[in-house]
């Protein structure tokens, strides 16, 4: 079972209903309990960094899932997930939750795409990943598969850390983890079957890794 | 570098598509659901449900096609139509859409716009314009006047100071339909699509007029949009959405074609 965290965030209902239509048990939850038992938790988000961070403090969320991190029990964070699981967020200059070392910043103004056009903040729309590391999270993805972003921030993490990055008037981090503790950017839950496959592989990696134990 | 966007528009009144459409094989599907199912097979990049009804309690009949359809389809996806309140817009995308669209009631209260982008960030507000070409006049400066209710009500808006108003107010795209051409299928009014894209830095939505693949090439590359809004082109079974996208990207623009 996949516990999606619920704290409020915009897009869980669309994270459930992705899941319940992959056949993938799942359940929206707040409750500690729920959430540790479960095979792997999804940290979904939409919105602001300052906002989330104390509606995820006031709750205890933050606990989970700094625990999570410590323990490996698996974690997917998705957008504003991804950015908060870092340590700092440009946005409002919020301190985020740590889980890994990276700072979020937000996309320079003036940025020029590969075809001379604006490159204008928030970067809405579908795009394509440059795979720079193999990943079981990304298995079986065609690679001119492309994903929905929306957002206006984007993560600054190690390179050793990335797993895929996209262009956007700037190259910047997709996909990042290392095994069992993942993020991406972009909406897996809107991005179509290449979004689904990726949330599927999430699933397949925490059975395996609850069957190893 | 971000995908040009091809999306279908599906007219819904009391639940049903005001009229069927027509997929492969000459099926006809009177369904929103089942039509916006086949669309998200057929590679479309976002889907636009436009409410026609004008009673209250239809009202819960379309929100309950808007969950049904969250429950099948994992693209993104509007609703417009009769949309005039922060509350209105609420329902809806807790129902499942991703963006709201607002029309005339922009154009009757325009703080609707920045109150929206307030509570759900501008990426969740598309501003639908109509636009009926005019003698350019003082008031009008650019021969392009905003029209409300359909097309039935000029409201003496010049179309690009109103373009530039709905974003300074926190709209976060503009789906910016021609009265002239639309249903014509000789191609979307490319001097108006241009004239918008280059006064907003905000995405712009090309509506109206398409017959043709290449006139959708046309709106992306020389009209400068992100997007191109279709209806008849697709719904009577002319084109599918991948022969569409399929010839853009043989152009040369930038396309999904893996899905």
């Amino acid at each position: 079972m996949l516990a999606i965290l619920d704290y409020g965030a915009g897009n869980q209902t669309s994270v459930r209903r992705a899941l319940e239509h992959l056949g993938i048990p799942c359940a929206v939850t707040a409750d500690t309990a729920v959430a540790e038992s479960a095979g792997g938790i999804v940290f979904p988000g939409v919105g602001a960094a300052g906002q989330a961070m104390t509606i995820l403090r006031q709750s205890g969320l933050d606990g989970i899932l700094r625990r999570a991190a410590g323990r490996g029990q698996p974690l997917l964070g998705v957008c504003l997930g991804c950015q908060i699981l870092l340590e700092e967020s440009e946005e409002n200059n919020t301190k985020t939750l740590g889980v890994m070392p990276g700072i979020c910043r937000r996309f320079e103004d003036n940025l020029i795409q590969e075809d001379g056009s604006p490159a204008p903040v928030p970067h809405m729309g579908w795009n394509s990943l440059r795979v720079r590391t193999a990943s079981p999270l990304l298995a079986g993805i065609d690679a001119s598969a492309e994903f929905y972003f929306v957002h206006s921030y984007y993560v600054d993490i190690a390179p050793d850390l990335v797993i895929a990055t996209t262009m956007y008037g700037r190259e910047f981090c997709s996909v990042y983890g290392r095994e069992g503790l993942w993020a991406v950017q972009f909406h897996p839950e809107k991005s179509g079957r290449p979004g689904l496959a990726l949330l599927r592989n999430f699933y397949d990696y925490c059975r395996e890794a609850a069957h190893a134990q | 570098m971000l995908s040009k966007r091809v999306i279908p528009c599906l007219d819904v009144r009391d639940g049903l598509l005001t009229k069927g459409i027509k997929f492969a094989g000459n099926k006809d599907i009177g369904d929103p659901v089942e039509s916006a199912r086949r669309y998200y097979e057929e590679g479309a990049d976002e889907i636009v449900f436009y409410d026609i009804t004008a009673s209250a309690e239809a009202r819960g009949i379309f929100l309950d096609v808007v969950e049904r359809v969250a429950e099948q389809i994992f693209i993104p996806f509007s609703v417009g139509g009769g949309i005039s309140s922060v509350p209105q817009m609420r329902e809806v995308l807790l129902a499942g859409a991703e963006k709201v669209s607002v029309n005339s009631a922009a154009v009757q209260n325009p703080r609707i716009i920045g109150e929206g982008a307030a509570a759900f960030g501008s990426q969740a507000i598309v501003v639908g314009m109509d636009v009926l070409a005019v003698p350019a006049s003082e008031a009008v400066p650019s021969g392009y006047e905003i029209v409300i209710h359909g097309g039935r009500r000029r409201t003496g808006l010049d179309a690009i100071a109103w373009a530039r108003r709905c974003q300074e107010l926190g709209a976060g795209e503009l789906c910016v339909n021609s009265i002239d051409a639309d249903g014509t299928g000789d191609g979307y009014e490319l001097a108006l699509t241009k004239a918008v894209a280059r006064a907003v830095s905000i995405p712009v939505i090309a509506s109206g007029g398409a017959g043709e693949p290449r006139h959708m090439y046309e709106a992306v590359s020389e009209g400068g949009a992100s997007a191109a809004l279709v209806a008849s082109i697709v719904h009577f079974g002319q084109y599918s959405i991948r022969d569409c996208k399929e010839y853009m990207a043989s152009r040369g623009a930038k396309m999904r074609l893996t899905w």
